[in-house]
Order: structure tokens, then sequence, then C-alpha cells
């Protein structure tokens, strides 16, 4: 580790090791998997192998009996609450009541002094089903006569934050609209059109660790352990459901192995929790890959899309219609929606816009956030549009971005709204074309595309956070943000020693335990830095005002004239250290100085956060790519994505964060794809559901990095991670365009591929066919 | 309810004798019994790496054998990698300088895979150090840095070889 002295920025923007690596590499760090509470429990959870069923009977008394079994779990335990619950729409029961609306869905959990006892018991318990029609697709659920997966009226949940939820439209369970202008008047005229027809497969996040909680239910106090991103959601739903006030709920978050936002939300919590409250003891339950791979999930769409240009390549309309397979449950459907509605039109200047976007309820499993939700689902087929009608007009992709791009301060959503682009894009993709190459001259099936898009970054500005300096000097700063591999700690501890004056070795960052730790809303949607950061930065300022304070005291001078530096409190050659200057604040050895910062939309020190979202985040990628035409294997050569942070607070962090979205990005344009059969996921393993291995990473690979200072959080960053994921599909997507082999549907399979290729080989047109 | 056996495992240097079920999946015998939960358990299939120990020298998957499978065997898990509390084994130093990991689930078995890799192949190629992890998945990184990390591991370790002999 370099150690740093002088002036400017001593902590903020130097590549610091991980905080956290050693104990992770000596096999210390703990997962919730890895822990044990005295007397707990095993718990099992029985999954339904019908996708949509009434139940008509459950028999338990055999499992009851078998010796080593505690509980056994049902839907009419839990008459006495409430039991239905979901951040946004309260849809969910905690486990089965009288139906089942997804193959996998829980019916019964045992609790048993060890898993293979649970597991039994399992096998003991009789269901008995009576099969419902199967609303497996989008297009069935959205069939007038098809039955309805929910019915009454919408129950908003806890964080909706939806405004008016209107009323149920068949399966439709959330529907979004941008409209902006006369699309039938303005496309008109229009010398060139696109149309097309689009899928997108579901997928999974596969965060190697899978749902793990460990819960121990008390009457007055639950206690939770959890692989959970955002603690403090959690901890307010458990205890909504059941009955508690907020501090009765203690969540501790160890390290998570990986999230992707397969862990976002209220997860296998409230079950784990009350199959306790039936054993009355302490329960884990870690899932099986095949279990995390029902518990959440990226949403399939159907999208169909239109966009006009005039002569000259600039952009009138675009109009788009599309549905997202949301699963039995709604879960994060709502805000997946609305994020891939505002992906639809792109950062790009519009006479008229006309998004329709529906969140769909099927009997599959519920599909909630994946890393650069909406984003992904959008913005190849946005992109793809765009190169087609620059290749009519005989425009150059490239220049047909420069042409119609926005500009910083141009006002992104299509009325005006929010944040207007804080951004420079154009800067940013021809940074990414150049690096793959894009003036150089290509052979036959060789393909370079690009693709830009914005992620609404930040969900909800409010976060909390305190540091405390310890009469030794030592510092630990308290914050929410979940460590899940993407490098918070070392971050916070960054910014922290930044503002202290002092090297972030002496900095620890706690893990959240929501009895102790300050609030923070979320770990997701890139905010962590910019928002949690900006709260760290906020209280480790207020430390550095008391330690000001006390010295310009012994020194008798103003506390302008004090430099923070090398963990002491200088003036000229006065110095102390700050251990020093603690004991002289309270006069006596001990005592400490602890301090909060806070981040809300409005007011306070913090500065606006008042306009949404928080920061527009970067989806800029290029790509080239060689088609096998006697494959139809698809090789991405060269790549180059853009990671647009405002200020790297530690660039090689950066990097790694984008180049792991690059190559989920990767697999889920190359091979990623949940596959069904009459609702029932039949590849739900990691050997038929392939995730990228090293062999499939492309030999050339650009992370470049774009610092310009222009982002709402400590020292202009802004956040990171998600945008590479969005951009990545689009740009192979259209590097594939690019060689004349142009695509609608993903994943991009050498059998899709060859069978393209194909079609296009045929003398005749398939217009002139049909 | 099934009939318990006796295993007798020397795990990173030390004799154990644990009682079984004849089911027990060997990586279940080392996390619960032995309370060695470095060594992960991930897609329990044999594919992804996570649950990867060294067996009489040999890289094994701990998620694809019965504990009774290995009785008499000699294992090393990650915990056993450094020589003592304070320290890292060159390839866990290399791993911690080049941010060869993220959410660290699969970096015990990057790491256990990295090292007997190089010590049957201690001046490796990138295609070598390629090929060396290619039964090992990590969902977070884009394995770059992770062939850094095992690169700069086998330089700095026959830089030392090297030293010695001077
Ligand atoms: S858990 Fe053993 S290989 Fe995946
Ligand atoms: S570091 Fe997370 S899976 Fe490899």
């Amino acid at each position: 580790m370099t150690v740093v002295t002088g002036t400017g920025t001593r902590e903020v923007g130097r590549s610091r090791t991980r905080l956290d690596a050693r104990e992770k590499l000596r096999g210390e760090a703990m997962f919730t998997g890895d822990m044990e509470v005295p007397g707990m429990l095993y718990g099992r959870v029985l999954r339904s192998q019908h996708p949509h069923a009434e139940i008509v009977s459950i028999n338990t008394s055999a499992a009851e009996r078998m010796p080593g079994v505690a509980a056994v779990l049902v839907g009419r335990d839990l008459l006495d609450i409430d039991p239905y619950y979901g951040h946004a729409i309260k849809d969910r029961p905690i486990i089965a009541i009288e139906r089942v609306r997804f193959s996998g869905e829980p019916v019964a959990a045992v609790a048993a002094e060890d898993e293979a006892t649970a597991e039994a018991a399992l096998a003991a318990i009789e269901v008995v089903y009576e099969e419902l029609p199967l609303v497996d697709t989008i297009d069935k659920a959205l069939d007038p006569a098809a039955p309805l997966l929910h019915e009454g009226p919408i129950r908003p949940g806890l964080f909706h934050g939806l405004g008016n939820l209107g009323e149920r439209d068949g399966n439709i369970g959330y529907r979004y609209r941008l409209d902006s202008g006369d699309v039938a008047g303005e496309s008109a005229g229009a010398a060139f059109v696109t149309e097309g027809e689009y899928l997108f497969p579901a997928v999974y996040q596969y965060a190697m660790e899978t749902h793990s909680v460990i819960a121990d239910w008390k009457p007055n106090e639950i206690a939770i352990w959890a692989s959970c991103q955002h603690p403090f959601l959690v901890q307010a739903e458990i205890a909504d459901l059941f009955g508690l006030p907020i501090g009765a709920v203690r969540i501790q978050v160890p390290y998570l192995g990986g999230g992707f936002g397969s862990k976002s939300y209220t997860k296998m919590e409230p079950l784990t929790v009350a199959l306790s409250r039936k054993a009355r003891a302490p329960v884990k339950i870690v899932n099986r890959v095949d279990e995390s791979m029902v518990t959440s999930r990226r949403h399939g769409m159907r999208c169909w899309m239109r966009t006009t240009a005039d002569a000259d390549g600039t952009l009138l309309t675009r109009e788009s219609r599309f549905w997202l397979d949301t699963g039995a449950y709604m879960d994060n459907g709502p805000r997946v929606t609305a994020t891939a509605a505002d992906s639809a039109p792109g950062p790009y200047r519009w006479r008229a816009v006309h998004i329709d976007a529906m969140c769909v309820y099927c009997n599959t499993a519920p599909s909630g956030s994946y890393r650069a939700f909406g984003a992904t689902h959008l913005q190849w087929v946005a992109e793809s549009q765009l190169d087609e009608l620059a290749r009519k007009a005989g425009i150059d992709p490239l220049e047909m971005r420069r042409r119609n791009l926005l500009r910083p301060g141009e006002p992104v959503r299509p009325d005006g709204s929010g944040k207007p682009l804080d951004a420079d894009l154009i800067g940013d993709v021809e940074r990414a074309a150049a690096a793959v190459g894009w003036d150089e001259p290509k052979g036959p099936l060789v393909g370079r595309g690009v693709s830009v898009g914005l992620l609404a970054a930040g969900a909800h500005p409010v976060s909390r956070a305190s540091v405390r300096m310890r009469a030794d000097g030592s510092v630990e700063v308290s914050v929410g943000t979940t460590e899940m591999g993407q490098g918070p700690r070392t971050v916070m501890a960054q910014i922290a020693a930044e503002e202290l004056g002092c090297s972030s070795d002496r900095v620890r960052v706690l893990g959240a335990d929501t009895r102790f730790t300050p609030y923070d809303r979320s770990t997701g949607a890139s905010r962590s830095t910019t928002l949690a950061g900006k709260a760290v930065q906020n209280a480790a300022a207020a430390v550095a005002a008391k330690l000001r304070e006390t010295a310009c005291e012994v020194w008798d001078v103003a506390s302008e004239l004090i430099e923070l530096r090398d963990g002491k409190a200088a003036y000229g050659d006065l110095e102390m250290e700050f251990s020093e200057v603690i004991a002289k604040r309270f006069g006596f050895t001990g005592g400490e100085i602890i301090e909060g910062g806070e981040v809300r939309p409005m007011g306070g020190d913090t500065g606006s956060y008042a306009e949404g979202p928080v920061f527009w985040e970067v989806c800029v990628a290029a790509v080239e790519v060689e088609v096998d035409p006697e494959l139809g294997k698809v090789n991405v050569t060269r790549t180059a994505t853009v990671a647009d942070v405002g200020r790297a607070i530690n660039p090689l962090l950066v990097e790694r964060q984008d180049e792991g979205a690059f190559m989920q990005g990767y697999g889920n344009a190359m091979f990623e794809e949940m596959v069904y059969r009459d609702g029932e996921l039949i590849n739900d393993n990691l050997l038929e559901y392939r995730v990228p291995r090293i062999q499939d990473l492309p030999r050339q690979m650009t992370s470049i990095v774009v610092e310009n200072e222009d982002g709402p959080g400590p020292h202009g960053a802004k956040g990171c991670g998600e945008g590479a994921l969005a951009a990545v599909p689009a740009a192979i997507v259209n590097a594939l365009g690019d060689a004349g082999v142009p695509i609608t549907q993903l994943p991009l399979t050498p059998e899709r591929v060859w069978r393209r290729l194909q079609d296009l080989s045929e003398p005749q047109s398939t217009e002139e066919l049909t | 309810m099934n009939q318990h056996h006796e295993v007798r495992l020397n795990v990173n240097g030390t004799e154990h004798t644990v009682s079984v079920p004849p089911r027990k999946l060997l990586v279940d015998c080392l996390r619960e019994d032995l309370r060695l939960t470095g060594t992960h358990v991930g897609c329990e299939q044999g594919v992804c790496g996570a649950c990867t120990i060294i067996m009489d020298g040999q890289n094994v998957r701990s998620c694809l054998m019965f504990a009774v499978q290995a009785d008499g065997a000699s294992i090393e898990t990650i915990e056993s990698l450094a020589s003592g509390p304070e320290d890292l084994h060159p390839v866990q130093q290399a791993f911690v300088d080049c941010h060869g990991l993220q959410c660290g689930f699969c970096t015990p078995g990057m790491v256990l895979a990295a090292k007997s890799f190089l010590e049957q192949n201690p001046s490796p190629t990138d295609d070598e150090i390629r090929e060396a992890i290619a039964g090992n998945i990590c969902r977070c990184t884009g394995y770059t840095f992770i062939v850094d990390a095992i690169r700069t591991a086998a330089e700095r370790m026959a830089g030392e070889e090297a030293g010695q002999h001077v």
C-alpha cells in the first residue's frame, strides 16, 4: 500500500486495497450460512410442483411425529396475523394460503434438529392439489378469458412510492405511461421508420451465495441474520407483519456472497421468522440453488417499438409498448417497469414519445431487481432501432448519436420533469468507439456496435451514518450499506479518512446491525458511494469540526487555521495526535467524539437531492464481433465500457465493478436464459443455467473511467457498476447488426444466429415470401 | 436416524475423528463438524469450485464426496494457507494487492486452485493460468484481476526462490 502525504486528496482517488480482503482470503469472513446461534434448528421448505393449483388439504401429522422435528408450518398457522407482504404491493403470503401461484412456492416448512431430518420430514407431508388453468406466459395472462391471479383491491406496500396505484386491470398489476407530444402528427412525414417486436428471456442473478437467513422469534423481539441488501426495509416489513415496533426487529447483515439485486427487499426472512415463531427456537434456512432461482430473477419481456427520423437522421418520434412478466407476485416489478419505461426513449431529443409499460402477473416464480433492471430490458431494443435508422439513412451509427444525443443540462425525461442530463454522453461513446477501433477496416462478418443509455439511479436519497473517534484516535464508521463485493467498506473508510486527515488504515467500517447502525434506505441502484458516502462524509466532517474546536481552544487560534493531517491536528509547527486532542477535550483519559451525518431529499446541510433521480447512471459500451457462419457462433473480440463516475474514490474498485457488470451483460446477451416448460423452470441448476466462465472472456476488454466531477456524491462522485450491464447486450446486438445479422431476440445462441443467417441468405427475402 | 460412521481426517495438520451419517458430504463435515467455514457451498454439483479443497495433494470438490470416502485422507482448507494469524500466503497477498476478489465467496476455492496449480507450474503463461481456473466460477469479477493476481503470485514466489539460492 502506498503511503501518501502532502496536500490535495490523500485518500480519495487512490486504489486502496480492500479492507475486507484479508478476512475473505483467509476464510475467516462470515456469511450467513457460516453462522450458528445457540439452540438453532434447521429449516427446509416444501415447495409446490404445480404452477397453479388450489390446495385441497395438507396433512402434516406424520412429519410432526418424526423424532427430531420441532415444528411444521403451513398457511393455517398464520391466521392470527395479516400474513401478506410486498414492499410495493402487498400481494404475497408468507407461505401459500389455499392456493399456489408458481412452481416452487413454499407450501410447508419444517424446523428440525438437523437438515437431513427436516428434509426427511418434508417427504412425509401430504398435500392434495387441484390444478387450476395455467397462466404461464405474458400472452396467456393478457387473454381476457384468463383467470385472475390476484383479485380485490390493490394493497399498497410500505414502500410503494408509486403514486396512485389505480384499479386492477386483469392480470396487469402495474402500468406506467410516458406521453409527450403528438406521435401521429410528428411521425407523419418521417423519411425513415423502423418497427419491430423483441423478446428478452427471464434470467437469473446467480449470486454465488444463495439466500440465507437465521431468525429467532421472541414475543418482544425478533433477531435476524440475513443475506439481505436492504436491512432497514426488511426490518420495517417484518415489524409490520408480526406486529412489533420497528426497533424490536434486529437485523444483522454479515458479508454477502454477491447480491446483484437478488437479495434486495424482503425474500426468505418472513418465512424463516414464521417458522421460528412456530418452533419457539431460532431457525436457519439456507436455500439450495434451485430454490434461490425461484426466489428472484429478472423479468422476461415482450416489447414492441417504433422509431422515426427525418431525412438527415434527426430523430422524430418513439413509441413503445412492452410487457414484463413479474411472475406470481409483484416484488419489485413496478419499479422495474417504471425504470424500463424511463430507459425506452434513450438519451435523445424527441418531438414526441409514447411509452406504455405493463407489469403482468403470470404463474411463474416472482421477478425482482437484477442489476441495471429496466435499462437492460430496453436499451438493446432502443439502440438497435437507432442503428437500423442509421443504416437506412446511410449515416454512421456514431454520427447518428452525435446528432441526436442530449447534451449536459438538457432535460432527460421527454416531459422535461426531473433531473437534467449530468454527463457528457457524446464524449463517453466516442471514447468507447475508439477503443474498439471504430474506423479501422473490417472483414466480412465482422461488426462493430456502440450503445448509449441512461439508468435512473440512486433510488431514494435517504441515508444516515455515524462516525466515531475513540480515545486512541481510531475511527469507526457505522453505515447501513451492505458489503456484497462492491467494496463500500473500503470506500467509506477512504471518504471518512479524507475528511479526518488520517489514513484509512485506522478506520473500521462496520456491517449493518439495525439495532445500532443508522438508517440507510437500501444498497442498490448504484447509490451507496453517492448517498451513504455523502452521509459518511458529513458525519466525518462533523467529527473533524469537533477536533478543530478543541485544538483551537488549546492553542487559542481560529479554527480555520488548524489543519488535520497524518492523524494529527496541526497549527504551524505545533502538532497534537488525535488521541491527545480527545484527552484535552474531556480533560481526562477517555471520552470519544461521535457525530452523525445525513442525506435527505431537501434542505439540511447536504445540498439538494429533491429532483429525481439522484443521478443518471451512464450506460455506454462499444463492441466488436466476428460471426462464424458455419456454427452461428458470435465471437466478441474487443469491448470497451465506460464508467462515468464523476470522481473515482477508489479507481481500481471502479474498474472491477465495471468489468463485473460487463461480464454479466455478456452472459445476459450471449447465453443466459431461464427455460420454462408449462410453468416449471427446467434449467434450475448451474450445469444447465450457464454463467460466464473465464474461457468466455473477450481477448481485449477496456474499461474507461471518466471523471468529470459532475456527480452529487462526495468529491463529485456518482455511482457505477450497473451501466455496463445494460450497455453491453445493446452493443453486441448492434455489432451483430453491423455484421449483417440483425437479431430481435436474446440470448444470441449459436442456433438462433445460425438460423438468422440461413433466413438472410435465402434468395428471396422473407417479406416477399409472406 | 442413520447409523453413524467414524471417519479419521487429517485436516490442516491436525488429526480429527468425526462421527458422521453415511450420506454426509465432505464439505458439510468440514463446515459443520470441524467449523471450518472458509470452504463454501455453491452449486453442490461440482460445477462452481467454491468448495475446492486440497486432498492428498490434489484439488478436490468437497461437495462431490461423502465424508466417509475421505477416511484417512490428508486435507488442506483455506484456513491452513497462511502460516500465522497475521500472515498471508503469497497467493493470498497477491489477491489482496491485485484486487482479485469482490464478494469473496468464490475466493477460497480460487486461491486453493491457484496454489496447487503454481506448485506444479511455477512460471505459467496467462493461458495456462486461465486453463487452471477454468473450473472455478466467479460471478462478481470479470476474472482478469484473478489472472493478474495469480501471475503476480507466481512472479513473487519465483523471486523468493531465486533469492534463497543467492
Ligand atoms: S459447491 Fe462444489 S463445485 Fe460448486
Ligand atoms: S468474488 Fe464474488 S463470486 Fe467471485
